[in-house]
Parts: structure tokens; sequence; C-alpha cells
């Protein structure tokens, strides 16, 4: 159940919103693609769940192609769009029942594979799908889409706007439904949720800046360095900023990450970093996260 | 001697009731002058609704609540002349050209022509969008638009400014953009006030309050409560007290 | 004050910025007036009159000459025997027929008085009421000058009978058209609101995503309103009945079938209207602002077609609901059977026809 794209572009109004996308995803992979709000990547969920037509470029689900062989593809996935998409004015059993009898079957049939999803909302069932919470929608939007077994699971933001314990809670859930040898596209706006994935795509303003395993940052070129301080971080930034070598310097929680320029300007950097009088501060070397890489590629 | 840090905002008791749902459940806590205040909490927990009163949006059941040194219950118009808003889900009019919204919020906020042309220029020149003074805002990037909301939001110097998740969906280097904004913004003696949902931009807050269920759970800054829960991040304080909670309602 | 000043200008820039508010600001207004200025009135033309002349002579023959070229009417067809008129109004060749007995002349010399006779189709009162009073004036102007400086006037008396509808009830003609009316707002509107409300809410995107097929989600969508409708329909025609007396005189199956066609055109209409619209209030204002203003003005079951200028004379022929009042009133009132409504018949099948072919074809069954 393999997901293949080449050269994907697509515009709306002479505005370019996918630009030469092309990656692909194995059967049973956990594969997320992440980037901020006009990224992308509702248009690129959308065409490969074949309910949009790219302007240039293939893109291949199980060797179907999303323009031509949209009628079997749509029997395979299981798609949770942005938004949620859930009927407000039904009840949790009435939309569950609803996606299963569209996909010609029962809610009883694959229950074991929704069961987990599912049990966390049943207290719930009888009660409308308005009135729930955002954590509760999400996951009934998710067995929605599971009910029928798809081979392609395609969730375009089911994260966001949703407290951080749900979020937890459904990527511990996505997971456990990578195990049954689905695979998983997910798109988030989050970084954070990007080391939970197999593998990461990283898409901004219509461009792929890079396609990574979380654990093998290898690409990152320079060296990279945390500052800390009880001072707080801010204090600090503007002063390195104006060292000669310093390639970059961000805001990161309660440290600074700081890009050098090349390996020859570490020692010069760190001489200067050991004259500043602050006994709190805490300078070293570390390995580079998604979203520093992700924000080195926009640079 | 040390002067105790001036009250910018003293909230003591306050309740919201609809009907016989309590969102704010006697809420008690301050914010000092200058100060980055985080205000999280979970969807539905009460954070939206006590803000809203605080900017005088909404009238609260009871309590003493004082924002800029002015009651909330009979000095509205006093306070909102003093306070500047922005929110994620609107801040500028997308009709509108750069300049317009501009002079729109600043022409509200009753500034002088003249102050105006010139802060204008000033922001355009600092901001970058000197030369897309006259596009629609609809045209422009999510990440400039929020940056300019901002600026409209603290135009008229006001004494605090409410934040309500203000770099949703942004990127990375626009977030991080923001929040230096922020603390340039605290540097000239502006109060923030702000929610969000970033567990990384909490970090960033001089203290943090967490909501829940209407009530406050916990009111620390940033190393303290990572300290009490014994965890390295800001995220993982927030997982710890939601799991406490769910335990405690069990 | 600077504010409030600040405030306004924001607002007509909005207004001015927005294409569409400006045409329903200004374009509404004028498209209005013209409308009702020529669709409002109260003359008539060109109605279409039967002679039944018994006499021949020579006062009949100027009577009816003066008729015919008094510009209100115009010839629809001699009538020799009295089934004669019957038909004519069953097939609406004639409006009026005016009757002139045998020995006119002869009888005005000898008794210096006369009737003549009129009788009118009154499946549509306010016409029939026009068209009568407008001979009656032709008629008596005539013999007014006939009598000019004759020492013993002739006195004509005119003598209407009004056929369908013979106490010239209003409401016997409002029935019908509240029907084409009622019908095609339910049906229309509802069904384009019903799935722009799944584009609105994005649980359209996951209906496509689904084995559904386009046909399957149309017909499931359009089902239950079919059944509410025909309900609604068969319910006017019942209280129509038992509250104001309207009479169903032809047969009861044709009417249920011919309302049947006519919501199915509703139907498809609305499902059409529904690819177009993006959001649920844009599909409500097309409905209302497409169908219902034009099916009250231009239906004719208010104003009447015949004196309406030849341009929004065709555009009634567009409208659905004119062909449908024409129908009802026939079977309703004067009880004909397909015979005299397969022309109307067959334009509401083309028209369904054409609007589900449209609707199918415009409906994606992709996003864009």
């Amino acid at each position: 159940m393999s997901v293949i794209l080449s050269d994907i572009s697509k515009s709306y109004d002479r505005v370019s919103a996918l630009d030469r996308i092309s990656f692909s995803a194995e059967s049973g992979e956990l594969f997320g693609v992440i980037g901020p709000d006009g990224a992308g990547k509702s248009t690129l969920f959308r065409i490969i769940a074949s309910l949009l037509v790219p302007d240039k470029g293939t893109c291949r689900v199980s060797g179907y192609d999303v323009v031509t062989g949209y009628r079997e593809i749509r029997r395979m996935i299981g798609y949770m769009p942005g938004r949620f998409s859930l009927y407000m004015d039904l009840t949790v059993e009435e939309n569950l029942a609803f996606y299963a009898r569209v996909f010609g079957t029962t809610i009883r049939a694959n229950f074991d594979l929704v069961r987990e999803v599912y049990s966390q909302i049943e207290p719930f069932r009888k009660r409308l799908a308005g009135k729930l919470s955002g954590g509760m929608k999400q996951k009934l939007a998710l067995s929605c889409a599971l009910i029928h077994r798809p081979r392609l699971l395609i969730l375009d933001e089911p994260t966001t706007g949703v407290d951080a314990v749900s979020r937890r809670e459904f990527w511990e859930l996505l997971g456990r439904i990578r195990q049954e040898g689905i695979t998983i596209l997910v798109s988030t706006p989050y970084m954070d949720e990007a080391v939970l994935c197999d593998r990461v795509a990283m898409i901004h303003r219509g461009n792929l800046l890079d396609i990574t395993a979380p654990e093998e940052l290898k690409e990152y070129n320079y060296p990279l360095y945390s500052l800390r301080s009880k001072r707080g971080a801010y204090a600090y930034l503007d002063k390195i900023r104006n060292l000669e070598g310093c390639r970059s310097a961000w805001l990161f929680g309660d440290e600074l990450h700081v890009t050098i320029s090349s390996t020859d300007e570490v020692e010069g950097i760190c001489r200067e970093v050991s004259r500043w009088a602050d006994a709190s501060l805490v300078w070293k070397p570390i390995p580079a996260g998604i979203e520093d890489r992700f924000i080195e590629l926009m640079q | 001697m040390n002067r105790p840090p001036e009250h910018i905002i003293e909230v003591r008791d306050l309740v919201k009731r609809f009907g016989s749902f309590v969102a704010n459940d006697h809420l008690t806590f301050s914010v000092f002058r200058g100060e980055i205040f985080g205000f999280l909490g979970a969807n539905g927990a009460g954070k939206t609704t006590a803000l809203r009163i605080l900017c005088g949006l909404s009238y609260p059941t009871s309590g003493e609540i004082m924002v800029a040194g002015h009651n909330v219950y009979r000095e509205r118009e006093s306070i909102k002349r003093k306070i500047g808003y922005m929110s994620q889900k609107f801040s500028l009019y997308e009709d509108l050209t750069v300049s317009e919204n501009i002079r729109l919020y600043a022409g509200i906020y009753g500034l002088g022509r003249k102050y105006i042309r010139e802060r204008e220029k000033q922001l355009l020149e600092q901001l970058n969008l000197s030369e897309i003074r006259d596009r629609l805002i609809r045209s422009i990037p999510l990440g400039w638009k929020q940056k300019l909301a901002f600026s409209i939001a603290i135009f008229h110097r006001p004494v605090i400014v409410f934040l309500d998740e203000p770099t949703g969906g942004v990127d990375p280097i626009t977030r991080r953009q923001f929040w230096e904004m922020i603390h340039q913004a605290t540097k000239e003696g502006i109060t923030v006030f702000v929610t969000t949902h970033y567990m990384d931009e909490a970090e960033y807050c001089s203290r943090v309050s967490i909501m829940a269920a209407g009530r406050i759970e916990a009111l620390e800054t940033p190393a303290a409560l990572k300290e009490k829960f014994e965890v390295s991040n800001m995220n993982e304080v927030f997982l710890k007290l939601a799991r406490r909670e769910k335990e405690q309602h069990r | 004050m600077k504010r409030f000043a600040g405030f306004v200008r924001k607002e007509f820039l909005h207004i001015f910025r927005d294409a569409r508010t400006l045409a329903i600001l200004f374009g509404l207004p004028m498209v209005m007036i013209v409308l009702f200025g020529y669709v409002v009135t109260n003359d008539i033309k060109d109605v279409r009159i039967g002679i039944w002349d018994r006499s021949h002579d020579h006062i009949t023959r100027e009577a009816v000459s003066k008729i015919l070229s008094s510009g209100y009417f115009v010839l629809a067809g001699t009538v020799e025997t009295e089934e004669e008129i019957g038909s004519l109004f069953r097939s609406g060749g004639a409006k009026v027929v005016v009757i002139f007995d045998p020995g006119f002349e002869r009888t005005l010399v000898r008794e210096n008085r006369a009737a003549i006779r009129l009788m009118a189709d009154a499946s549509d009162a306010n016409s029939a009421q026009l068209a009568q009073s407008y001979l009656q004036s032709v008629l008596l102007r005539y013999f007014q000058d006939l009598n000019q400086g004759a020492t013993l006037p002739w006195q004509i008396e005119v003598k209407p009978r009004m056929f369908y509808n013979e106490q010239m009830k209003g409401v016997f003609m409002f029935v019908p058209g509240l029907m084409a009316l009622i019908l095609m707002l339910i049906s229309a509107m509802m069904t384009s609101v019903t799935i722009t409300r799944e584009k609105e809410f994005g649980t359209m995107e996951l209906l496509l995503a689904s084995p559904l097929k386009p046909r399957e989600i149309i017909l499931g969508k359009v089902t239950p309103y079919i059944l509410l409708s025909f309900i609604n329909a068969m319910t006017i025609v019942l209280l129509g009945f038992l509250v104001f007396g309207v009479p169903v005189a032809g047969s009861l199956w044709l009417l249920m079938l011919e309302s049947l066609l006519y919501i199915t055109l509703a139907l498809s209409l609305g499902v059409l209207i529904s690819t177009t619209a993006r959001t649920q209030q844009i599909a409500m204002v097309m409905s209302l602002l497409g169908l219902m203003l034009p099916t009250i003005l231009l239906s004719g079951f208010i104003f009447p077609i015949d004196n309406m200028p030849l341009i929004l004379q065709w555009f009634s022929a567009i409208m659905p609901a004119r062909w449908f009042v024409v129908i009802i009133k026939n079977i309703m009132l004067k009880g004909t059977g397909m015979a005299f409504i397969w022309k109307e018949t067959m334009i509401l099948a083309g028209m369904t026809t054409l609007f589900i072919l449209a609707a199918v074809k415009r409906f994606r069954i992709r996003i864009q």
C-alpha cells in the first residue's frame, strides 16, 4: 500500500500552492508532513485522496493513478479532513454507523481495529457529535476513517486546535494502528509531533524542503550549540547574533539555539561566550532537531 | 528598599456562570507590570471566558477585578483605552490595505493624524513592509499578517496587551520573531498577557498559570513548575498536571 | 468623533470593494422597479376573443369589427355551437366569447333594446373581470355613437357569465399559483441548502472520498424531499377543497402525476443551484432571488402574462411555474384531461431532463 508522488504541482488563481513535490511513502509507514498554514499540506492530501486533480505530475496510490483510478482508491482509503467533518446533528453511534454502511461494512466487522479509539468515546455514544469536545471529535473522526479497515489512512491536521493531552493520546493510538500494517499519512503544524513519525516531509509555501527520518538528521551541516542561563536566554540574543561567525540564533523555549557558520569559527565563539561573566550560563553542542533543520532550510 | 511590583491586573475570586455551568470558579491571581504572563489550559478550561472578562468584553458574575488601575464593572471604557488586543482568529480586515488597517486602529484609539503618519512609517520600516503598504491584507502571507497585527495592537502604547493564541499556524521563524517582538515590547514597559497551545512558548513567560475545569491549578514561574513536577520541559508539566486531574476525577 | 469617522470610512471601503454587495445595493432596486413597472398593470391588450354571431346582420358585424379594431382583443375564432365555447375555453384558445343572439338588429328595432351575452374563462378571475369590463365599454361606446341624435335610444344590456369560477372567487386562482410557488420554493431551496451544507461543514469531502457514487449522493439527498413535497402538494389541494371549496374537476391521478413531475423539476433545479453555490447562504439567496421573485411576478398567477411586454413574456416562458399553473388550473378548474395539457407537460418534462442532466454533469466528483 504505497504512495508515490512525482513532481506534483498545483496552482490556484496563479498562486502556486504546490511546486514539484516528489516523495514516496512505504507500506506500513507512519509518514508525517509538517509545515505551517499555507504550506500546501491540505492541498497535497486532497490530491492523494483523489479529491483534487494536480496541474502537473503524477501520484499513484497502491499502483492506481489518482486521476484515472479514483474509484479504486476511494475504496481503499480512510480520510480525515481538517475540521473533522462529522455530522454535528447525528450522534456518535449514528455517525459511525453511517460511514460503516457507506463502505459496505458494519461496525461489528472491524470493531477490533477501532476498539481502542472507540472505547475512549463510548460513554458518549448517544451524544450529538456537535456537543463533543475537540479531543472527542478527533477520536470519533478517526474511528469513522478506520471503520472499514482502509489500507491507507490520510489524516489532515488531526491534532490542530486540540489540547496537549489529547494530542499525545492521539499519537499513541496512531502508533498502534500502524502496527496493524496500515500506512498512515499525517500532516501537522506542530514540529514536536514530527519525532513520532517514521519519516517526515517538510513543506513550506508549496516547496518540499526535505524528507528525513527524525533520528538521522545528519543533513544539518553546521555546528549547533545551545545557550542556557538563569538570566533568561533572550538577554543574550542580540549579543550572540552580533558575534562574528554566528550564522543564526533563535529562541527555543528556555534556551537559544546558535548555528555557527563553520567548524573553524567554533573555537572563537566558545572563547567569546566563556568571557561573559555568568556563572549560570550553560553552553554546549547539541544534535539538530527537526525544527532546527526546518528553520535552516527556510533561510 | 524594593518597591513591590506594580499590579497591572488584580483578580480576586472571579466567578463566571452561564446558567448552571461554572466557566470560571473563584479565580485569584495578579499580573505585574512588565511581565509576560502565560495563561494556559486545555480548550474548555475557561481561558477564553476569563480573557474576555479582562478585556472588558463581558461581565463577570462576581469577584473583584482591576485592570490597568480601573474597576472592570464601572470603568470599562477607561480600560479599553489602555489595553491592546490581538487574536489568532481575527486580527486585521482582509479587504483593507496594510496602511488602511494601521490608520483605522490608530484612529480608533484617538491618536493624532501627524503622529500616526510618523509612527506608521517607522513601523513599516521596522517590519520591512514599506513596499507593500498599499496591498490588501488578504494577499500577504500569514506570518507578516500576525506580526503586523501585533504591532498595531501596541501602536497606541497600551499598558497591557492581550494576545489570544497569536502564533497559531505560522512558520517556526515567524513564531520566534513574534516572540522577539513581545520581548522588545516588555522592555518598553508594556505588560503582555498571552494564551498559547505551544508549550515551548510557555517557557518564554515570566510566570505561567494553568487552568483546568474553571480553576487555576498552578501558577508559578516555568522553572519552579519544572522543578515541582520533576520534568525538563513545560510540555511534560502540562501532561503531568492533566494526568493528575484525570485521576482526581475518577 | 475622529474614531467614528475612521470607522465609517472603513465601512464604505468594505462596501465598495465587494462586487456582490454593490450589485445588490444598486442593481436590485433598478431591476425591481423596471420589472414591477411593466408587470403590474391593469391595462389589457390582445385578449383572445371568440365570436358567436348568430344574427349576421349589419349591426352585429359592425359591433364585431369595432371590438376587433379596439386594440384590446384579438380574434381567436368564430363559434358555431355551444360545445365549441367549452372547448375553446378548455384549450385556452380564448379568454372571452361574445354572443349575439339571432335576429339581433330586428329585436333592437322592434323593442328598442337587446341583450348581448358574454362568457368569460374565470379560471383567471382578474383577467376575466378586466376583459369583460373592457368589452362592455367598447360595446357601449359603439351603441352610444349609434344612438347620437336618435329619438328613442336603444338600450343594450350586457349579460356576463363566468365559466369555471361562477362566484369569481380569487382563491380559485390562488391555489394553483400557490402550489406552484410553494413546491418550487420548498423543493428547490431545501435541496440546494442541504447539499451546500455538506460542502460548508466539510462532510462532502468525506462523502466524495468514499465509494459513494455521485448519483447515489444526489438521489439520497433528494428522495426525502420528493416524499415530503408530495405530501405538501396534496395537503394544499385538500385544504383548498375543504376550506375554500376549490374543486378538483378533473382526474386526481393526473393531478398527482403532474405534481410529481413538477416536484422532480424543482428538485433538480435545487441540485443545479447547489453545484454553483459555495455556502448555504448563497444557495438560499439564489433560490429566493432567482426562483421566488420571478415565479411570483412572471408565472402569471397574479399578474396576467398577456399584458406584459414581449420580452417579459419570453422570460415567463422559461419559468416552469408558468406552465405548471396552466396545467393545474386545467385539471382542477376546467376538468380537462391530458389531451389539453400535453404540450405543457412536454415542456415541463423537457425542462426536468435538462436540469437533471446539467446537475449531474456539474456535480463534481472532486473539490475545486
